[in-house]
């Protein structure tokens, strides 16, 4: 009688075991790319504000990355923090906290980059997000857009962007295009056409303040 | 609008082809009138017998529902009026106990001053001390006159004074005796207020008992009622159902009210305790438990009120033993103070996140770490605290609400059937008057659209009755 009283209770929590779904379906892994390349390095600051911003918004379980785009950004050492919140709070807490004493470490001895190798991180980004597996990856790039490749680089590769979004933010306008616009959207429609072409959704963020509707929880 | 080409029937003339069909139309309809009118006719009966039909037995069934809506609120009735007899049964039972326990004592004590008042009665009631018998022997000699003679006048006033003396004496003794009983029956007087306290004692216990059984009897009167089933008596228990299920849900309300201000203060430092970010059925792991802690409290106070009998939702529980029935009050009672103490932890835990949580934010969103100490944080923590402590408790009374919501809510329930089932009825007699009339209103329209061959039928028809009406004259002359 005992025994198939345990048993039932067994197969109960086997049941409830199958109907909770893992942590993964309601994470998220953000992957964040700033460009450290020649006058861009100036807006490390507000990159930092969104950081910031994006660690007040983190959830439990959620992942987090921010990585440079330099001359060769398809590189692990390109990352300068990373993250996965643990479950509890108060311990996400303390990471979150260590994280932007990283950042901060980080902005202090920031150095300019000749080069700015946007796909190469687009593609370590994928790479990463790919074996973390968060319910929603999203990668931001935070860059002129404007990518220059050292010689020998060979970047023409296709991306696997199924299920990522990719948002650029503070796309600033260079001299160049104010003097040609058609500079600057062409800049834009190229990556938005490849991230598409890949598989993924483009979006567009220069106004920091609509950050809030990309990091609300689902 | 035009007819299609399949339809006109000479070229370049669409309203002349449309007139054609009209009449070929009319000539078919008329072929079919008597047909058309007696199918249209027997549809709309039997519609119509289908709807009388199906209303008939939302009826019935109406009725049998409206039985067994009396029945059920007889039988709550009566289970209340049971269950206040058997209440007012046990009062007198614990009076009972309780006065008679001390009655034989109380009855010994009034005997006893009985008695004591009977003996200083007798003392009392003794005869004083008669004067001494040689008085009247000595008085015709002390009233014999002197006449001069110094010896006899010697011996008469050595009488007289011997006789003063003696009354003196008797006199003397006499007070000395009433002195005696005044204090005896001083000292009854309190001895009988003594009686008259324990008499009025016993006067209000019974008066109490008779006071319990005049309840009683206004109870039973109610029951007596309720077994003939009189009509006046169930209205007043279906509006009183109806007003039970009214405040029974306002109050549930409240508490459910109360049951969500718990769950906030517990839901957030659950996280800590079975992690944020884990869902099961698309709910947060951490949302159902504290759910789930708040259902355990509910449950806990709906078997503590069960235990200490004021609901009676399970009889199982009610059945049991009080031997029983007191340790699972006491069980009850302990897991509550436990959920209860650890819902105050949580709270405090909740408190500590936020005041984590609101650094943290502060760190992200300035350079420089503000720290606002307040000096009134604590009432917060402590309100906290005590709302955890406290809401557990307060939630062990959602049992009382809860079994006359349950309770009114079976006469509510019914009362609305039959009302639904009343404008089933209607709506299906309805529906079956109007098919019909719609019927009748169809054969009608059906003559409409084929005046003509009608018109040309009438015409045909005059024409023959004028020919037969003079020879049918002529016959009837005859005749």
């Amino acid at each position: 009688m005992k025994l198939k009283n345990l048993s039932a209770l067994f197969t109960f929590a086997l049941l409830l075991g199958a109907c909770s779904s893992g942590p993964s379906n309601h994470t998220q892994g953000i992957y964040m790319l700033i460009d450290t390349s020649g006058t861009y390095t100036k807006e490390v600051d507000k990159a930092q504000q969104v950081i910031n911003y994006t660690l007040a918004k983190l959830q439990s379980n959620d992942t987090f990355v921010v990585a440079s785009i330099n001359t060769g950004s398809f590189s692990e050492k390109n990352i300068i923090a990373k993250m996965t919140l643990d479950d509890r709070p108060s311990k996400a807490n303390q990471q979150k906290r260590l994280f932007k004493q990283n950042i901060d470490d980080y902005v202090t001895k920031i150095k300019s980059s000749s080069y700015t190798d946007i796909s190469g991180g687009i593609l370590q980004a994928t790479d990463y997000l790919t074996e973390k597996d968060n319910g929603k990856k999203t990668i931001f790039i935070f860059s002129d857009l404007k990518e220059e490749l050292k010689k020998g680089y060979v970047r023409d590769i296709p991306f696997n962007l199924k299920g990522v979004r990719v948002v650029a933010l503070n796309v600033t306008k260079l001299k160049s295009d104010n003097i040609d616009p058609r500079e600057y959207m062409d800049r834009v429609t190229l990556w938005s056409k490849k991230v598409e072409s890949s598989g993924g959704s483009w979006l567009i963020i220069n106004d920091l303040e609509h950050l809030n509707k990309i990091l609300v929880q689902d | 609008m035009s007819l299609p080409p399949s339809m006109i029937l000479i070229e370049g003339l669409p309203g002349l082809s449309l007139i054609i069909w009209f009449i070929i139309f009319s000539i078919g309809l008329y072929m079919m009138r008597t047909a058309s009118h007696q199918a249209i006719s027997a549809g709309s009966r039997m519609l119509y017998r289908i709807f009388r039909l199906t209303s008939r037995s939302i009826i019935q069934t109406k009725d049998r529902v409206k039985v067994r809506n009396k029945e059920v609120l007889i039988a709550n009735a009566k289970e209340a009026n049971e269950h206040m007899i058997e209440r007012e049964f046990d009062r007198i039972e614990n009076a009972v106990k309780k006065d008679l326990a001390s009655y034989p004592a109380l009855q010994h004590k009034i005997s006893e001053t009985i008695t004591t008042i009977d003996e200083e009665y007798q003392k009392s009631a003794e005869i004083p001390p008669a004067p001494p018998g040689w008085v009247a022997a000595i008085e015709p000699i002390a009233s014999i006159k002197s006449e001069g003679d110094p010896m006899v006048g010697n011996i008469l006033t050595s009488i007289q004074n011997g006789l003063v003396k003696g009354q003196d004496k008797a006199l003397a003794q006499y007070r000395q005796s009433s002195k005696k009983r005044h204090d005896i029956l001083k000292r009854i007087a309190p001895k009988w207020r003594v009686v008259q306290k324990g008499l009025s004692e016993v006067d209000s216990r019974v008066k109490s008992i008779l006071d319990r059984s005049k309840s009683i009897d206004r109870h039973m009167e109610d029951y007596e009622n309720l077994v003939r089933a009189k009509d006046k008596g169930q209205h007043a228990l279906s509006s009183s159902s109806l007003t039970q299920f009214f405040i029974a849900g306002f109050v549930l309300i409240i508490a459910i009210g109360g049951a969500m201000i718990n769950f906030n203060l517990i839901a957030r430092p659950m996280q800590e305790m079975v992690g944020g970010s884990n869902y099961m059925m698309g709910f947060k792991v951490s949302d159902i438990a504290a759910l789930v802690i708040i259902l355990v409290e509910i449950s806990m106070g709906l078997f503590l009120m069960e235990s200490l009998r004021i609901t009676r939702l399970f009889p199982v529980i009610g059945a049991l033993n009080d031997k029983i029935r007191f340790r699972m009050v006491i069980v009850s009672f302990v897991f509550l103070l436990l959920l209860a103490s650890i819902e105050a932890g949580l709270a405090y835990m909740r408190e500590l996140l936020s005041q984590d949580d609101a650094a943290l934010m502060s760190s992200l969103t300035s350079s420089v770490t503000a720290r606002v100490e307040s000096s009134a944080a604590w009432i917060t923590t402590a309100s906290q605290m005590g709302m955890g402590f406290v809401l557990p408790f307060a939630l062990t009374f959602i049992a009382i609400p809860l079994e006359s919501f349950i309770h009114s809510f079976r006469t509510v329930f019914g009362v609305v059937v039959v009302a639904f089932l009343h404008f089933l009825a209607f709506l299906s007699r309805f529906t079956g008057s109007f098919i019909l009339g719609f019927g009748k209103l169809l054969i009608n329209l059906y003559d409409l659209v084929i005046f003509l061959p009608l018109w040309v039928e009438s015409l045909i028809q005059g024409k023959k009755l004028s020919h037969i009406m003079p020879v049918l004259a002529k016959d009837k002359k005859e005749k």
